[in-house]
């Protein structure tokens, strides 16, 4: 029915090599599942397939080099055709905020890329509305009508399953996590930029005092319990959260819910390129040294697939935290049914005003990506200009 | 059947006998308007002329009260003018403005006024019959003295509606004037094409109403048949019917090749022209000269002149009012 | 502080539709009763029986064979200020008078632009079930259902027999009546004062969070009895009345199957181009993405109504095939 070909991941991508398949003929496959790994110049990156159902036929034998379109498999019986016209662009992992050193938010792509079209999951028009507000991926969720539609209670009962676990395919248990979730990721970014009205504020944060003071405080330390700058970002943020609740919660069923608890998801980005954002929760309430320990724990599950599915979907804010690539400014795509994301890019010394001297100083880009519907730019403003006050006190945080 | 023809020498006060010209030529000359302001477009729609046939509707008029009901055909362009619907409003309607008789949601076919009790042109062949006998039947039961004067054509008598009302108004005994504008013509089928019996008031006369054909093209003799039908209808005989054999000169709706009929025939008919036969009498009697009747043109033209002023400076409806007047918008007593 | 019941009378569908039209010669001196039969026969199904005798000839007037004639007259009439209630005796018949009612009672006040409205009521019989063939027995109110100018009302209960008449006599635009023949042996309790009921709006018969069965006249009897046998099953199904046909009464109906997801219209007329299709498509429009199966529908057979009784039977929606659609439309969901 359906190829899957060698994605175009990269807009000068030309040609990438099969390096391992994670599915063979016969295994049941679901949109956004991970399928095999591609190496290409960047290195190797997991490839998602977004077609659903039974892989037929390898067409491509592992440490192939095949052009950008080549068909690799088959999946439901489709036949090969003769020519096989490239995917048109490179799937820039799906939930990734979009870096970008201009400070045009149009300059951000939209994380959803063309895909090749995937045959329509027969749902109900309800069933659809509901597993967009609940993420789920419809094509995650067996339909139990009579005709094999997908309703309502099926996606309840996928909600409520959390992890919303494609049909078993005989690959490693973590993966198959790990794949899910990336299907997941993938339909959440999509619908974000679909639905959510985003608007950008972006300030700009003297973090000397509060380096200045990490950096004593760090000294006094031993080396395992130093803590890091971003905690002291995140801890801004989560604090911020209490005086804007309109960034803290959900947009669901046409109207927000805000959110008392601040869990504050971070942004962590995986191995093979994916992202997740698992909860810190109540992070408004834990101490610097008690979010230290919370983030590296979370970083460290992260990344070996260990998170609880609670923490994937408990977040009421998200944080993402791109310095550590040298970016200077974060544009990025708020995880619904979340209303708000900040974004923090590198820290860099800049030439800075101070009392009518120009000094240099340490500064952070803070960028907020913030649901219309939710609140407005005025207090998105108060929400950046807390940050930015929390930061100058940070013996407070 | 014999046709009554008023002949002269007759005796007639001048003042009513120009006035009966005075409103033929009103007929006359506005639908001639008409065929041109639809040839420059400022009329749409099918507009069936009367021209020919003038002499029916002026002299039925005078012989109704005005409390008195008309029920109306779609060629009643002459019928409103001689109930005394005003000229502006009149061609204000043909212009589709909110002016019109009816708001310009009627048009030509379809002309009301509540004020005059004229319940409008009806343009299903027949389809005025039956509600003829209702408005008669509740001014009987409302204890109401009045006659329902009801307008068809000698096509709506090939239609089972017209022989189902002539029955119940028969029945019932109540006070309609069926008044037929005979004209020959079903639009382009002739009578004795459509009919095993020509003659119309003969068969209306089989239901039990008394009956009579008129020479439609005297005026004299319309109003003095419809007056003396109307007195017998108002003292409590029941329905009558009356057949005016007319013509009309033009084609069934502005334009048409006339395939169906002589134009030898037409010119026939056109020498018995309703205008020029009253006229001519009224000369010949010396109740018309040529200043006389110079003023009446007059007259008209500017009366039209002012219609057509009035139509042309008529507002259109909004179109946010296009639902209106589906259903009433105020409960009424 | 005692209160008391208020006194109750026990009649017929038929009982209450007399009952209804003899308070309306009663109260108004404008109204009156006219059409085949309604007098010294009593109604060819009998709902006029002994109105002649109180009201006379003049009040309860016997007409010809001509529907066309005396349904014009009774637009006419109505216009000029009567407030007539006029009888046919079957829905196939009134065709005969089709002209009068689309050309002239669902006209007159648009072409008029304001002037004429026609404050007639129509009533007539509808509906099969009586064995009574090919010529008697179809549901055509969803026809009348199309034309603007209109108002339809079908009472399904012995309230809305007992109540609907007087409101569509107030109403100033003509209003047609659809009285299911089935319907008049229909037997039971009413208030001996009714109270009044309105004519603008759908009833909920029976409250319900599964599904929701649409329906009006005839088939409100078939509808409930299917929410019984799916109330056995677990199923718990909700029941519309639309009562009104036009104009029809969106929100209600909306609003159900909001909460329940899922629709099945029961409707005794044809399913081609029929009241069903309107309330579907609406129902689309409204509540699209509210529906979590497709809107289903139970219509009666797209024949000819047959007179045997076995294929009369088979011809109609009956408890059974609703039930059946209400049970496809859970799905596997509910086993």
């Amino acid at each position: 029915m359906a190829e899957f070909r060698m994605p175009s991941l990269g807009a000068d991508m030309e040609t990438g090599k099969l390096a391992q398949w994670l599915v063979k003929p016969g295994d049941r496959v679901a949109r956004g599942d991970i399928v095999a790994v591609v190496e290409t110049q960047k290195g190797a990156i997991d490839v998602e397939i977004f077609e659903g159902g039974v892989v037929q036929q390898i067409l491509v034998p592992e440490g192939s080099e095949v052009p950008v379109g080549t068909p690799l498999a088959l999946v439901d019986g489709a036949v090969p055709s003769a020519s096989a016209p490239p995917v048109a662009a490179a799937p820039s992992l799906p939930g990734t905020p979009a870096p970008s050193a201009a400070a045009s938010p149009a300059a951000v792509p939209a994380p959803a890329a063309p895909v090749p079209a995937a045959p329509r999951v027969r749902a109900s028009p309800a069933a659809r509305r509901l597993a967009a507000e609940l993420a789920v991926d419809l094509a995650t969720v067996r339909g139990t009508r009579l005709d094999g539609a997908v309703t309502l209670d099926d996606v309840r009962a996928a909600a409520a399953a959390k992890a919303p676990a494609p049909a078993p395919a005989p690959v490693p248990a973590a993966e198959d996590r790990a794949a899910a979730m990336r299907a997941a990721i993938a339909a959440a970014m999509s619908r974000s930029k679909r639905e959510i009205p985003h608007y950008y504020l972006g300030t700009e944060i003297d973090l000397k005092r509060a380096l200045d003071w990490l950096e004593a405080g760090n000294r006094k330390r031993p080396i395992t319990e130093r803590l890091l700058p971003a905690v002291l970002l995140l801890k801004a943020v989560a604090l911020a959260v209490r005086e804007v609740p309109e960034t803290n919660g959900f947009w669901v069923d046409g109207a927000f819910r805000p959110s008392t608890p601040v869990h504050l998801g971070v942004a962590i980005s995986l191995p093979h390129g994916g992202l997740v954002a698992p909860a810190i929760h109540d992070a408004d309430g834990l101490s610097l040294d008690a979010l230290m320990a919370a983030l590296r724990d979370v970083v460290e599950r992260a990344r070996v697939g260990r998170l609880r599915s609670s923490e994937v979907t408990d977040p009421t804010i998200t944080v993402t935290n791109l310095g550590e690539q040298g970016v200077g400014t974060v544009y990025g795509v708020i995880y619904p049914p979340q209303v708000a994301l900040v974004g923090f890019g590198a820290v860099v010394e800049r030439p800075w005003a101070v009392g009518g001297l120009l000094g240099v100083r340490p500064i952070v880009s803070a960028t907020l990506s913030a649901d219309h519907r939710a609140s407005v730019g005025h207090r998105g403003a108060r929400f950046l200009a807390a940050i930015d006050r929390l930061l100058q006190e940070p013996e407070k945080l | 059947m014999t046709v009554q023809q008023a002949s002269p020498p007759f005796t007639i006060e001048r003042d009513h006998a120009l006035a009966l010209l005075h409103q033929m030529l009103r007929i006359r000359r506005f639908e001639e308007k008409c065929v041109e302001l639809y040839s420059a477009t400022k009329i749409r729609g099918f507009v069936h002329l009367y021209i020919g046939e003038e002499a029916v509707a002026a002299g039925v008029m005078p012989a109704l009260a005005a409390d008195d009901a008309i029920v109306a055909t779609y060629r009643e362009h002459g019928q409103a003018l001689a109930r005394g619907l005003p000229m502006r409003a009149v061609m204000a309607e043909m212009y589709g403005r909110v002016e019109g008789c009816s708001r310009g949601r009627g048009g030509s076919m379809h002309l009301f006024d509540a004020a005059a009790r004229f319940y409008g042109g009806n343009a299903i062949v027949g389809g005025g019959l039956p509600l003829a006998v209702g408005v008669a039947l509740a001014d009987r039961m409302r204890g109401l003295n009045r006659v329902t004067a009801c307008f068809f054509g000698d096509g709506a008598a090939a239609e089972g509606v017209f022989h189902e009302s002539l029955n119940l108004a028969s029945l019932w005994q109540l006070p309609v004037l069926f008044l037929c504008e005979n004209n020959l013509y079903a639009m382009g089928t002739a009578l004795e094409r459509a009919h095993a019996r020509t003659d119309l008031a003969a068969r209306a006369a089989s239901y039990g109403l008394p009956s009579e054909a008129i020479d439609g093209m005297d005026v004299l003799a319309v109003e003095a048949a419809t007056a003396r039908a109307a007195a017998e209808v108002r003292a409590g005989g029941g329905p009558r019917f009356l057949e005016f054999r007319t013509y009309r000169f033009r084609a069934h709706s502005l334009y048409d090749p006339e395939l169906y009929r002589d134009r030898d025939e037409v010119e026939r008919w056109k020498a018995r022209d309703p205008i020029a036969l009253f006229a001519g009498a009224l000369r010949e009697q010396g109740l018309l000269d040529d200043e006389a009747m110079a003023r009446l043109e007059d007259d008209v033209a500017a009366e039209i002149a002012d219609a057509v002023a009035f139509a042309e400076a008529g507002a259109l409806e909004p179109v946010e009012d296009l639902t209106r007047f589906v259903y009433s918008e105020e409960r009424r007593p | 502080m005692t209160a008391t019941l208020p006194a109750t009378v026990k009649l017929t569908y038929r009982e209450a539709m007399r009952a209804a039209i003899r308070e309306a010669l009663q109260r108004d001196e404008r109204v009156f009763l006219m059409g085949e039969d309604v007098g010294r026969y009593g109604g060819c199904f009998a709902v006029s029986q002994g109105l002649l005798a109180e009201f006379g000839p003049e009040r309860v007037r016997d007409t010809p064979l001509s529907e066309d004639t005396f349904v014009g007259a009774g637009i006419g009439a109505a216009l000029a200020g009567m407030r007539p209630i006029v009888e046919i005796m079957t829905v196939n018949f009134s065709l005969l008078a089709l002209d009068q009612i689309m050309n002239n009672a669902a006209t007159l006040l648009h072409m008029s632009g304001g002037q004429f409205n026609v404050p007639l009521v129509i009533r007539m019989t509808t509906g099969a079930g009586r064995q009574l063939a090919a010529q008697h027995s179809h549901s055509l109110e969803g026809w009348f259902a199309h034309i603007p100018g209109l108002k339809i009302l079908v009472p399904a209960t012995l309230e809305d027999a007992r109540g609907m008449l007087w409101p569509a006599l107030q109403d100033p635009d003509p209003v047609l009546i659809f009285e299911n023949g089935r319907l008049y042996t229909l037997e039971g309790e009413l208030p001996a004062e009714p109270p009044p009921v309105d004519i603008a709006h759908a009833a909920v018969r029976r409250p319900g969070d599964d599904l929701t069965l649409i329906t009006y006249g005839g088939t409100l009897g078939t509808a409930l009895a299917a929410a019984d046998r799916l109330a056995a099953e677990g199923i718990d199904a909700e029941v519309i009345d639309l009562r009104v046909l036009r104009p029809l009464d969106d929100a209600t109906v909306l609003a159900s199957v909001a909460r329940t997801h899922r629709a099945v219209i029961v409707d005794e007329g044809w399913r081609s181009g029929g009241l069903s299709a309107e309330v579907s498509a609406r129902i689309m429009e409204g509540a699209f993405y509210d529906l979590d199966a497709p809107v289903a529908r139970v219509c009666s057979a797209e024949v000819p109504m047959p007179y045997p009784y076995h294929l009369e039977q088979a011809a109609l929606p009956q408890p059974d095939t609703v039930a059946a659609a209400a049970r496809a439309l859970i799905g596997a969901a509910h086993g």
